[in-house]
């Protein structure tokens, strides 16, 4: 069994309201360290076995039909060991 | 004339929507979403509403719906289809129309009587307004923000397709004030405000939105 990760972000241009206000949560708990948060969403899709090429070419298909919005977001697709 | 509404699971305003067709004198036809048969309609109304729980993204799931491959080709060939709020999300998911629509900018959930310019009276949705009138309808939703890339916003622009333009105060950061666009053919419209919601005095604040459907009819007939 392994577990393939989809990360979908935001295109850095499209503004990112959630991120806003998580950034401007931090300094209220004392965290200082942030100049910007930018949040995004992570699929945990597993499979049976170890990932095929055939079926790693249909996450990409499906990331890009389904899990993004190829207008606003942009996404990687990597295997997790 | 027929005019459909679309039921998705999560659909809210979808009986709005044939009261608001019937009450303009057209016959107003539920289709379901399950099933790619537009039973003859001569256009088709998107209600608001949280299709599919607005899972994933406003609209991304209801996109695969079978009714929507029928609509999508429909719609390629001229086929008449206003997208309201949720219907306005699923058009630009499937799309048919450019551009995304995001959360708010202050995050907040906005129901309210809005003022909007209707810039676009060239749409059989609007052509019973004058062009620059402004009209009060309501919106509600937490994801209205209109975002497209430069290039997008350029096109709509140059082409005359910004259908509604919020008045007054841009309630969410829409860019360009942005309430509602068409797509190059003109027959596509979606917009964020409710015009199924101001078509009585009794219970909107405003008839105004009832020219959508009076507009839709008269085009039709004009055909």
């Amino acid at each position: 069994m392994a577990t393939i990760i989809v990360d979908v972000m935001l295109k850095p241009e499209i503004l990112d309201p959630q991120g806003q206000a998580v950034a401007a949560a931090l300094p209220r708990l004392g965290f200082t360290f942030a100049t910007s948060v930018r949040q995004g969403k992570r699929f945990e899709i597993t499979v049976a076995g170890e990932p095929t090429a055939a079926q790693l070419a249909e996450v990409e298909e499906a990331a890009e039909k389904l899990l993004s919005n190829p207008v606003i977001e942009t996404f990687v697709v990597r295997v997790e060991k | 004339m027929r005019i459909g509404v679309v039921t998705f699971p999560g659909s809210l305003d979808d009986s709005s929507a044939l009261r608001a067709i019937t009450l303009a004198g057209g016959e107003a036809v539920p289709l379901f979403h399950a099933s790619d048969d537009l039973k003859e309609v001569q256009a088709v109304v998107l209600p608001g509403g949280f299709s599919y729980g607005d899972y994933l993204r406003c609209g991304a799931i209801s996109r695969f719906a079978p009714i929507m491959s029928s609509i999508i080709v429909a719609a390629e060939h001229g086929f008449p289809v206003l997208g309201i709020c949720n219907g306005f999300q699923i058009l630009t998911e499937s799309h048919l129309l450019p551009g995304a629509l995001i959360r708010n900018q202050d995050l907040h959930f906005i129901c309210t009587d809005q003022p909007v310019t209707v810039e676009n009276v060239n749409t059989p949705w609007t052509n019973g307004y004058a062009k620059g009138q402004r009209i009060v309808i309501p919106i509600k939703n937490g994801e209205g923000s209109f975002q497209a890339s430069a290039e997008t916003l350029a096109e709509l622009e140059g082409e005359g397709r910004i259908v509604l333009r919020y008045a007054d105060k841009n309630p969410n950061g829409s860019q360009n004030n942005i309430a509602g666009i068409s797509n190059a053919r003109g027959n596509v419209v979606g917009v964020m405000p409710h015009p199924e919601q101001a078509i009585e005095d009794l219970t909107g604040p405003s008839e105004d939105g009832l020219t959508f459907f009076t507009s839709i009819l008269q085009s039709l007939v004009a055909r």
